[in-house]
């Protein structure tokens, strides 16, 4: 019963996860991308949509992210190129998202995934690791997507902290300025991460869609794009934390039908996870240090020519 | 010494908008030579570096790197032709440490090296004489020591032509001795050296050539030796000019502000004031000197109401003042104006107009709940004319005027409320000397009528000039308050350095 | 090659024909996605036209649609002003129309007048409460106040839902989950046939177009959004401003709420802010933060929103039609600012010598 508990924990942290990395990435490139929810309903309806077609799990996730992609592709131009302000350019991208996946989903309404993709999501056990008590049936044994996002998440950190790269990723988002003094092509650096951040989202808004719900529902992501934003703020820019905040708010998503048996109104339990991301972030603000600050050119749109 | 030219600009052009920053520029350095380009802020002197850095394209004009025509389109291609150059606002990432800034942007190996980067460091560390700490993060880093990485980030980069733009603009006299001995190693190391600046007596202390510039022009090159502080201000200026700054003698009145044991922390929770304690009196200019980011900048919000101290007192008219908001400063008839440093982020709204800007305090004092912007009209063409701005009307965005009048609007804003106390933070930073100078007149006027003067300056010569006394900050503690006329620029030097003089 | 050049002759007609210009673009691309979706882009524009204006009927749908935007982005505009991204307006509504319901549905032994005007207060302070919570945590903690806004939407319709399925059950509707309908006392007039709600709406249109220009109050917030430290530096009380303002802010969404509860659907339910909170964000922005241009922007999306409904039932063209074709103007709008901020000149590249 408990590990069942939490093996779904997982399950409902996952499309949080990849929209969490996705913003994280986005975020280091100095530009604050409010379209999260946007980037994964079209991930979402895009994912369903080819998987309903093709019956072709990898088709279906490809599609996502090069849907999340081309909608981030659009915040970009506004945001790099025409030096938009990225908090309306990114709500627009958001009231897009909804907008589109709605009316692309209307036809997807009611319709099933042929069994190949569900089987292709079922789980997966990871042999030896998947015996250790407890966490082993929890942690490694479940389907390949959710192994994906581990080794995302450990990617993203290495590619951050090791890698020349990323180093020069986090210059971008510090201080533009200085990393196009220094020979950083500093728009492409914000173009590829802004597309990278929407692929991701696009993803996880694929996993809502074909692995855990998996059926089209309208507006299916119910807020966990905004969660997702404010999980990259709770876990202080470090795709490490990353991976647990995820998690944690995937538990509080689901916690609601747990509870329903101690007789407490489901619409109120329903409340739980956008509650408890108001405490956090709050909380979140009210600590503040040079390393868990946000970037320092974040929302700043950067001119080379500016005077 | 040999004549090889490393770096030869020809007809450099350049407008931004209607702004003509370079206009036929012509500029040459030879290996192992020290270059001074000299000129007034607005010069074209940054805009013309910023060109042979890569980071402007001109508009027109050719330029030559070690006898090879090169076009730049990014600072990148400006690199690979081994062209470095140590931005006067230094641009180094905060977060990051001395070694991950130097190997910014880099090719190389996917993941880095931390060990045999380290020792690259070193290497040129010790062979320039620059000491640092590879690991070090920027944001923890002194003034001096984020210059030298700025420094070793170029010559890690393989350059041998180095552009310094004002680099001795925040650094003591000792520091700049320092700075000055790196510079010499590097051109006895075969680099050619381009040192941008204002300052006539570092160009003749450590200049083979000196290029003048004047309105995006080039006016004149000259030899060093062959040339005087004289001949180059004139050349600068364009025209013969008087560079004396007056110090009108008045007798000192009462004590105005009287500050005790002021003592202040920051967001992390440093010291940034340290139980200062000082008296302001009527009819003087009292100076404050200081390294950038010693507690000025707080000691001025302090006393206007805008920095929260932790202890100690601030008195005027023998009622302490410390811990009221500036409107219940404004409210008590304190007249106490405050010129902040950022003029346009903090001393006035930049998309506004003149009106909307005199009404920001006066509109406290207005009664009703709506503005009244008619009489405020008139007070802003009265002051047009008496302040001589140069602005196309007095419904015009105060940014889109030069800087220069930017300033006259917030002192004569200040001015007209008839303050009992002024205080000025880096007033004429960014003005040319011309408008320096007027400046420097509004404030001795001042004086004059009584007005106690607090001057936040950052070129000692100027403190020396125009103030009557000079009071040094350092890590936000008084290392010393001393007369003007009785006081060299390095014992100055000495007390910024935090060494405590008696006088 | 071209490169790009800070405009300094920009005059307000030329930023206006800019605009004008870049939503004739925008319905271009949407009409370029019409015709990929397998209609006729002038037949669709057209019916969505007639559908928002053909008949007297329609027009009073339309405007009726329009009273809330107008309202709403009236008081998103005060927020958006302090560069506070108040995305709550949703949310608000709700909490004014809960509060306004709550009167409604208890005191409705009150003289017709009397129960409106309590209505009217408490919906406005229920919105102006919902706003004075995440303003209250910017100003304290400094939380960002978009995602604070957007969870509070979220909290705000699973509350009326909550109502709506448990304590507020209408026992009347036989076990259907629903709020008893507003007694007539509860229920505003109409004037020419439109509820009065908009003639409140032009009121407050008019009083905050004047506060915002000529008041104090509307110069320190100005002041505020310009540049905080700026306020600071005149002795603004920064933190009061902000909670004022963004009290009056959601308020003016609370009143819609309470519009809407009593004028158009008689009764509380969780779907009566209808996306007017994030729809407003739209014509917020596209007005230029001006309130005169709020009310023909907003008559125009209202005109869209009517128009989409009606062209699901003559083409079966999905009704988030509308909203697609309203944020793709909404981009290309954004987009325009650039050009009216810069211009792009080609490179002289005849004139550099090459050797």
């Amino acid at each position: 019963m408990i590990t069942a508990f939490f093996t779904a924990v997982i399950i409902a942290g996952t499309p949080l996860l990849f929209a969490t990395l996705g913003e994280l990435i986005t975020e280091k490139a100095g530009h604050l991308n409010l379209g999260v929810e946007g980037m994964m309903l079209i991930g979402a309806v895009a994912g369903f949509g080819v998987g309903l077609y093709t019956s072709n799990p990898i088709f279906a996730m490809i599609a996502a992210m090069i849907a999340g992609a081309a909608s981030a592709l659009i915040y970009g131009f506004l945001t790099v190129t025409l030096r938009a302000n990225q908090v309306v350019s990114g709500l627009s991208l958001t009231i897009f998202g909804t907008g589109l996946s709605s009316y692309i989903g209307t036809a997807f309404v009611g319709q099933k995934l042929s069994e190949g993709i569900i089987n292709f999501y079922n789980p997966v056990a990871i042999p030896l690791l998947s015996e250790i008590p407890f966490i082993g049936q929890i942690v490694f044994n479940q389907d390949i997507f959710i192994y994906f996002g581990y080794l995302l998440a450990v990617l993203v950190g290495i590619y951050l902290y090791k890698t020349r790269l990323g180093q020069n990723l986090v210059a971008v988002g510090e201080n533009p300025a200085a990393a196009d003094a220094s020979g950083i092509n500093v728009n492409l650096y914000k173009y590829v991460h802004i597309l990278m951040g929407g692929a991701l989202c696009g993803l996880g808004g694929a996993y809502l869609s074909i692995v855990e719900v998996p059926q089209w529902q309208d507006n299916i992501t119910a807020g966990r794009g905004w969660i997702a934003i404010a999980l990259v703020i709770f876990c202080k820019w470090n795709p490490y934390k990353a991976l647990f905040g995820a998690y944690l708010f995937g538990g509080l998503s689901i916690i609601g039908f747990r509870l329903q048996q101690f007789n407490i109104s489901q619409n109120l339990l329903d409340m739980l996870p956008y509650l408890v991301t108001i405490i956090v972030l709050v909380l979140s603000s009210v600590k503040h240090s040079k390393e868990s600050a946000p970037p320092q050119g974040l929302s700043v749109p950067y001119f080379r020519e500016e005077r | 010494m040999q004549q090889e030219v490393f770096v030869q600009m020809n007809n450099i052009c350049k407008t931004f908008g209607s702004v003509r920053a370079n206009y036929n520029i012509n500029f040459s350095v030879n290996k192992g030579e020290i270059h001074a380009l000299l000129g007034e802020n607005g010069a074209g002197k940054s805009t013309l570096m910023n060109m042979l850095s890569g980071i402007y394209k001109p508009d027109s004009g050719s330029v030559f790197i070690h006898g090879k025509a090169v076009k730049f389109n990014s600072p990148k291609d400006a690199i690979n032709q081994k062209i470095g150059m140590i931005h006067q606002h230094y641009k180094l990432v905060e977060v990051q440490s001395a070694k991950a800034n130097i190997i910014l942007g880099q090719a190389g190996s996917l993941f880095v090296n931390e060990k045999k980067i380290s020792s690259e460091i070193k290497a040129i560390s010790e062979n320039y004489g620059i000491p640092i700490d590879p690991d070090k993060k920027v944001y923890n880093m002194s003034i001096g020591e984020k210059q030298s990485v700025e420094i070793l980030k170029v010559l890690y980069q393989g350059a041998d032509i180095l552009i310094m733009d004002e680099p001795t603009a925040v650094l003591t006299p000792q520091e700049t001795e320092k700075l000055f001995k790196i510079i010499k190693n590097m051109a006895k190391e075969g680099c050619a050296v381009i040192i941008i600046t204002h300052k006539l007596h570092e160009v003749m202390a450590i200049s083979d050539r000196v290029t003048v510039l004047h309105k995006g022009t080039t006016v004149a090159t000259v030899k060093t030796k062959a040339s005087s502080p004289k001949e180059l201000t004139d050349l600068m200026v364009g025209k013969a000019v008087n560079l004396s700054i007056k110090r009108p003698q008045v007798n000192r009145g009462n004590a105005a502000l009287k500050i005790a044991d002021l003592v202040a922390y920051d967001q992390d929770k440093v010291k940034v004031l340290d139980g200062v304690s000082f008296d302001l009196f009527e009819g003087e200019i009292l100076g404050v000197a200081g390294v950038v980011g010693s507690g000025q900048k707080e000691l001025c919000e302090a006393i206007a109401g805008l920095y929260a101290v932790n202890s100690g007192s601030i008195t005027y008219n023998a009622e302490n003042i410390l811990g009221l908001s500036p409107r219940a400063i404004i409210k008590r008839g304190i007249t106490m104006s405050f010129i902040p440093e950022d003029r346009l982020g903090m001393g006035l709204v930049a998309s506004m107009d003149m009106v909307d800007n005199y009404l920001l305090k006066a509109h406290h004092n207005q009664t009703g709940i709506f503005l009244k912007r008619k009489p405020i009209m008139a007070k802003c063409e009265h002051m047009i004319n008496q302040l001589e701005i140069k602005t196309p009307g007095i419904h015009h965005p105060i940014k889109q005027l030069s800087g220069g009048n930017i300033q006259k609007v917030l002192i004569g804003r200040e001015i007209e409320t008839n303050p009992h106390v002024l205080i000025t933070a880096y007033a004429v930073r960014g003005l040319d000397i011309g408008a320096s100078h007027t400046i420097y007149d509004l404030i001795n006027d001042q004086k004059q009528k009584g007005v106690a003067v607090l001057f936040i300056g950052e070129d000692l010569d100027v403190l020396l000039e125009l103030c009557d006394r000079i009071m040094v900050l350092c890590d936000g503690k008084i290392t010393g308050i001393v007369k003007a006329d009785a006081v060299t620029k390095e014992e100055l030097g000495l007390m910024m350095a935090g060494e405590a003089i008696s006088c | 090659m071209l490169r790009m050049v800070k405009r300094t002759d920009m005059t307000s007609d030329k930023a206006a024909l800019i605009r004008v210009f870049s939503i004739l673009c925008a319905l271009f691309t949407a009409g370029l996605f019409i015709a990929i979706m397998g209609h006729n882009p002038i037949h669709v524009f057209s019916s969505m036209f007639m559908g928002a204006f053909g008949s007297v009927f329609r027009i009073k749908d339309t405007l009726t649609i329009s009273i809330p935007l107008i309202l709403t982005s009236v008081g998103i505009m005060i927020a958006f002003k302090m560069k506070f991204w108040n995305i709550g307006g949703e949310g608000q509504i709700l909490m004014g129309a809960f509060f306004a319901s709550f009167i409604a549905l208890n005191f409705d032994s009150v003289p017709k007048p009397l129960l409106l005007l309590m209505m009217f207060i408490a919906g406005f302070i229920g919105g102006g409460l919902w706003a004075l919570l995440p303003a209250f945590l910017k100003v304290k903690f400094d939380t960002n106040e978009t995602i604070i806004t957007l969870m509070l939407n979220y909290i705000a319709i699973k509350w009326i839902t909550y109502l709506q399925y448990g304590p507020w059950k209408d026992p009347k509707s036989m076990g259907f989950p629903k709020i008893a309908n507003f007694s007539d006392a509860a229920i505003l007039p109409k004037i020419l046939g439109v509820h009065a709600g908009w003639l409140i709406t032009l009121v407050i249109v008019v009083v905050v177009a004047v506060m915002m220009k000529y008041s104090k109050k509307g110069y320190e917030i100005a002041v505020v959004g310009e540049s905080i430290d700026t306020a600071k530096y005149s002795g603004i009380n920064v933190n009061r401003v902000i909670l004022s303002a963004l009290f009056v802010s959601g308020g003016l969404c609370g009143i819609v709420g309470m519009m809407e509860a009593s004028a158009v659907n008689q009764t509380l339910t969780a779907s009566l802010s209808a996306g007017y909170g994030y729809t407003a964000i739209i014509t917020t922005w596209l007005s230029a933060l001006n309130a005169a241009v709020i009310i023909p922007v907003s008559i125009l999306f209202a005109a869209m929103i009517k128009g989409g409904s009606f062209i699901q039932t003559a083409f079966q063209i999905p009704q988030a039609a509308a909203d697609v074709l309203q944020s793709i103007i909404l981009f290309f709008v954004i987009g325009s600012e650039f050009f009216v901020q810069y211009k792009l000149v080609p490179k002289s590249s005849k004139k550099e010598e090459r050797t």
